[in-house]
């Protein structure tokens, strides 16, 4: 092993700019020119725009431009799309509202877009914003998901109950026939609450066209640059592909709400050459990101699990309402339906699932991936009803999971709901998990809690997620509208430093020091001597972005392959330097070798042949550059088992973390500290929705969450000190370096395990977030904590 | 932000010739509240006048066998102070538990008690140690007297808080339930046994800062935690919003008012 290379823990490079301010993010970014946009929003959640009348906005002082959706018709641009097809059980396909760049007839949630304000200043703007006059015939809105079907109101005029499409998965004949037979069923209803993504950095954009050369630039905060490019040339049809140029600097976070293509960065870049192509800047402030970043999760489920009397599952039957919000966003329509009912095998080996997801718009904003995205959902919904039904069977939550686990010898394992699963061994990070908590010392914890008036509760979560998103040919037969491959180049200099371009995006993730310590082990050249650059599209090869825990395992891959090549070009110069045969050139640590000898050239000397091929192959292309596309056979599966212990004051209803166990099976890992990192950031998410997070409208579609007064995030002192292994792992094989991706399963895992702790405290489940009034009212309807009074 | 003029002044003096020349001036001490309001264009202020430079309204003196804190005292400068520890140590306590470090390091006693957010923690403070709120036009106003509603108080349009003088009591604790969002009080009780009876006052559960009689009543009878369990809350006057109902509350407060009784002693 290289000194820095696979499995070290190298202190990331990128902090050093991070931690002294000297990120450079869009909102630092100032070009000579450069106008302010601000957006005007509709107050409503759900109304009819009657009027606009610009002319006192365009009076105001510094005022440059008002533009609104009859502005957006006129130029003939494009809606924004949702990039995946669903079908609904009848084979028609989703019924798609429009959604325009600025409203067109109607608003649709509170924050919809308007019009914008170009102005010299981001204060003009901000005060000809409030001098626009908008008419509005406030219309009867539609928030409630619950009763989103069959209500009077409807979002989009032409789609009949707010019904986007009604899917399903699953064999539903062998569902019912095992149901039929089942020794005991355990039911559920359960909610999964709706979440703010809350990235530190809010969304930003400045959109610049160039008369001079015909071309336009967009800075942004992007998870997926080259994504961004192709919607806005393809579908919105601001500029053509080649003429466009979109940069995604420095990102602080984007939890899955910068993947997506949203109106705001389309439209400053339109706005510039409205302009005249001067640069026009948008900075959304706080509120903003609460009202307009796409929301996640918000399911209503029913799940039933049907059971043997030994307490084998037999089947599991889902019926799930997910909310869309009031547009379909980038990808909404694969988040409650591919990414979600697909995993809802688990770890087990249940064997008939069937599952149909009906999903609805509301007036509420629009519902997107967020950290797990779909995952997450149907990870809660398992391990709560596997948990309930260890309960009502008698049976202990481990073993009953551990029953029922798809066993070390099964893979690869078909699953009921589509995936095959490569690699696993959920009962070893079982066993790892209960041991680091001390499982059997719990009932001494638990008595000792009681002491001091607490009540004491051990939570389990065996959660399964699929990652490495994905194989283009899958998804594509699933009706994504896009290729999910990623791309590398690596490029040496002519004095042997190495650039290293890639396609995905890090916002967060530490992609330059763990690119950097895969191409330093590969190519055996000092880890210092790698520079990872991307974000621009003018830099980078074509890439589809960060997300789904994807790059490790599908960009890392492709950086992987670029170095092989490089090693193959490097063999042919080193046979000619070395006067020996192609086939006997070994490379082993940056050095070429002839087989059995100690005649050697090392990779810098190989590189400096080829830039400077004054003695060189006949007939070789000189240079050492290399580029490689990715595109895996699978998805990856990343496992694990988290455990989780509370405590619970029954006084107040207050929930106290005070252990926390996870062990993760993500594979090879490539720096340990990263990934360790990835799971504390997933877990406190996690915990955030479990305990704290959760979005609020009232019933005139109104946000009461819009701010951090109301919506809580987690702090430092909400959560515990995590004890974490990431070394478990079972390398995957669907690429050669065995990882599977850890940056969602913190978040995907934690709340089962958090909620069947206060459960297993309190004797009843508390939906998410569970405050502490929830468990409060909980506690004085369960029998249980009554007894322990 | 809207724009506006900017007066800091160096002394009392110059501050209140300032607020009578600009009536719609609005006063910033701390900030805390009001620089965030400002910045949400929720307010629109011809002139701020910024009292933060004035060393006269800074500082804790020990007077008359209690504690007198000048206005623009910082939460962090009470938590932290010797004087305070000493003196009056649950006045030290709760000014530790306002906020966060950030907040704790701006806000102010002086700015907190003149906003009287219905759910801050200094004015159950001032009613539960019966202090007494000095200001620029030579009133000493009790605090029983000083907070007359939601964010409204006795101080005339004119008037700027100079000082608390909080008199010592024989014993005295203050516990908060906090908001797990904004960590402001859904509810906080200070209790007190003072020279002139049990005061208990109660911050967060209703529309303003009250003395919950009943509960003093009962801790006069019987300094204990069975007197508050005799106690029965009245709801009907409690807030219910997205993070607490009535109920809750009126059950949280005597939960937190034996929490205060037993770190009180």
């Amino acid at each position: 092993m290289a000194e820095k290379g696979i499995g070290a823990r190298v202190p990331r490079k990128e902090d050093l700019r991070f931690i002294t301010g000297r990120g450079r993010y869009t909102d630092d970014i100032n070009q000579p020119g450069q106008a302010y946009a601000v957006f005007v929003r509709s107050p409503h959640a759900h109304a009819r725009i009657k009027r606009i009348d610009k002319a006192p906005a365009l009076a105001m002082p510094g005022v440059l431009a008002v533009l609104d959706g009859d502005d957006v018709k006129a130029d003939g641009l494009g809606n924004l799309i949702c990039g995946w097809l669903v079908k609904s059980k009848d084979g028609s396909p989703m019924k798609m509202g429009k959604h325009p760049l600025l409203a067109q007839e109607k608003v649709r949630y509170v924050g919809d877009r308007v019009a914008v304000v170009v102005a010299e200043t981001p204060a003009q703007a901000k005060d000809a914003a409030e001098a626009l006059v908008v008419e509005y015939e406030v219309l009867e809105p539609v928030v409630d998901l619950a009763r989103a079907h069959g209500a009077a109101a409807l979002v989009h005029d032409e789609i009949p109950n707010n019904l986007c499409y009604d899917w399903e998965l699953g064999d539903k004949a062998a569902v019912e026939a095992a149901f039929a037979k089942a020794h005991h069923v355990t039911k559920m209803e359960l909610v999964n609450n709706r979440l703010v993504p809350n990235a530190m950095e809010p969304r930003a954009a400045i959109g610049h066209y160039d008369p001079g050369q015909d071309a336009y630039t967009l800075y942004l905060t992007s998870q997926n640059p080259h994504v961004h490019r192709l919607v806005i040339s393809a579908f919105i049809g601001i500029a053509p592909e080649h003429k466009l140029r979109v940069v995604a600097p420095d990102v602080g976070g984007g939890f899955g709400s910068k993947i997506f293509i949203y109106g705001e960065e389309c439209v400053v870049l339109w706005a510039s050459k409205k302009i005249g192509g001067r640069p026009v800047k948008w900075v959304a402030e706080r509120s903003e990101s609460f009202l307009t970043d796409a929301h996640g999760r918000d399911h209503v489920t029913t799940a039933e699990l049907a059971l043997d009397k030994e307490g084998n599952f037999l089947a599991l039957r889902v019926n799930t309402k997910a909310n869309l919000g009031a547009y379909m966003s980038t990808f909404s329509s694969c988040i409650p339906t591919y990414l979600y009912a697909t995993l809802l095998a688990g770890q087990y080996k249940t064997p008939a699932i069937y599952c149909d997801v009906q999903a609805y718009y509301t007036n509420t904003a629009p519902v997107d991936a967020y950290r797990g995205a779909g995952r997450p959902e149907a990870s809660f919904l398992i391990e709560t009803l596997v948990d309930q039904a260890a309960i009502e069977m008698g049976m202990d939550p481990a073993e009953i999971r551990r029953k029922n686990f798809i066993p070390k010898s099964a893979f690869p394992y078909q699953t009921p709901v589509a995936l095959v699963y490569d690699t696993g061994d959920y009962e070893a990070c079982l066993d790892e998990a209960l041991r680091l908590v001390d499982y059997a010392g719990f009932p001494a914890r638990r008595a000792e809690s009681e002491r001091r008036g607490k009540l004491r509760g051990i939570g389990i979560s065996c959660y399964i997620e699929a990652c490495g998103i994905a194989p283009s040919a899958v998804v594509g037969s699933l009706g994504a509208g896009v290729g999910l491959w990623e791309s590398a180049k690596v490029r040496f200099t002519h004095t042997g430093k190495v650039q290293v371009l890639t396609g995905t995006h890090t916002h967060g993730q530490g992609h330059e020091t763990t690119f950097s310590q895969l191409v330093a082990e590969k190519l055996g050249v000092p880890y210092e001597d790698v520079e990872v650059i991307h974000g621009d599209t003018e830099k980078t090869p074509v890439g589809m972005g960060t997300y789904g825990s994807r790059s490790i395992a599908v960009g890392g891959e492709a950086i992987v392959k670029a170095c092989d090549k490089i090693i193959a070009k490097g063999k042919k110069i080193a046979a000619h330097l070395l006067e020996a045969s192609e086939a006997d050139i070994e490379f082993k640590d940056g050095k070429f070798t002839v087989a059995g000898t100690d005649k050697s050239k090392t990779i810098g000397e190989v590189v400096f042949a080829a830039y400077v091929p004054h003695n060189y192959p006949a007939g070789l292309e000189p240079g050492m550059e290399e580029g490689a596309f990715f595109d895996p056979p699978n998805f990856t599966f990343p496992a694990g088992t988290y455990v989780c212990e509370v405590e619970v004051d029954p006084q107040t209803g207050k929930v106290d973390i005070v252990k926390f166990v996870a062990v993760d099976d993500f594979g090879n890992v490539v720096n340990p500290m990263i990934v360790e990192g990835q799971v504390h950031g997933g877990l406190v998410q996690g915990i955030g929705q479990a305990l704290l997070e959760g979005v609020r409208y009232d019933e005139s579609g109104q946000l009461l969450t819009g701010s951090y007064m109301d919506y809580c995030m987690p702090r430092a002192d909400d959560v515990p000190s995590f004890e974490v292994v990431t070394s478990r792992g079972t390398p995957c094989t669907s690429n050669s370096l065995g990882v599977k991706g850890c940056g969602e399963a913190g978040a995907i895992g934690a709340p089962a395990a958090v909620i069947n702790a206060i459960r297993n405290a309190i004797g009843v489940r508390v939906e998410m977030p569970a405050t502490p009034e929830r468990v409060w009212r909980a506690i004085q309807s369960s029998p249980l904590a009554k007894a322990a009074e | 932000m809207y724009a506006f003029d900017y007066h800091r002044p160096a002394s009392l003096a110059e501050a209140a010739q300032l607020l009578a020349a600009n009536p719609e001036a609005k006063l910033l001490a701390g900030g805390q509240t009001y620089i965030p309001t400002l910045k949400q264009r929720l307010a629109k202020p011809a002139a701020v006048i910024d009292l933060g430079r004035i060393a006269e309204l800074r500082g804790i003196q020990e007077e008359a066998g209690g504690l007198t804190i000048g206005a623009t005292t910082r939460h962090a400068e009470v938590a932290e102070s010797p004087l305070v520890k000493r003196v009056i140590p649950a006045l030290a306590a709760l000014a530790e538990g306002i906020g966060d470090p950030q907040v704790r390091n701006c806000g102010t006693l002086g700015g907190s008690i003149a906003n009287n957010d219905p759910a801050a923690d200094y004015p159950a403070a001032v009613v539960g140690l019966g202090a007494t709120v000095r200001t620029s036009k030579g009133r000493s106003i009790a605090g029983d007297d000083f907070f007359t509603g939601m964010f409204e108080t006795a101080l005339e349009p004119d008037e700027i808080v100079t000082a608390v003088h909080f008199p010592k009591p024989e014993k005295a604790a203050y516990a908060k339930f906090p908001n797990p969002a904004s960590r402001y009080a859904i509810v906080g009780v200070f209790l007190a046994k003072t020279a002139g009876g049990v005061r208990v006052a109660v911050t967060g559960a209703a529309p303003c800062v009250f003395r919950a009689t009943a509960l003093e009543q009962a801790l006069a009878q019987s300094w204990s935690a069975a007197a508050i369990d005799g106690v029965t809350i009245d709801a009907s006057n409690l807030n219910s919003d997205i993070h607490a109902q009535a109920d809750y509350r009126a059950h949280l407060i005597k939960v937190m008012a034996k929490r205060a009784l037993a770190a009180a002693g």
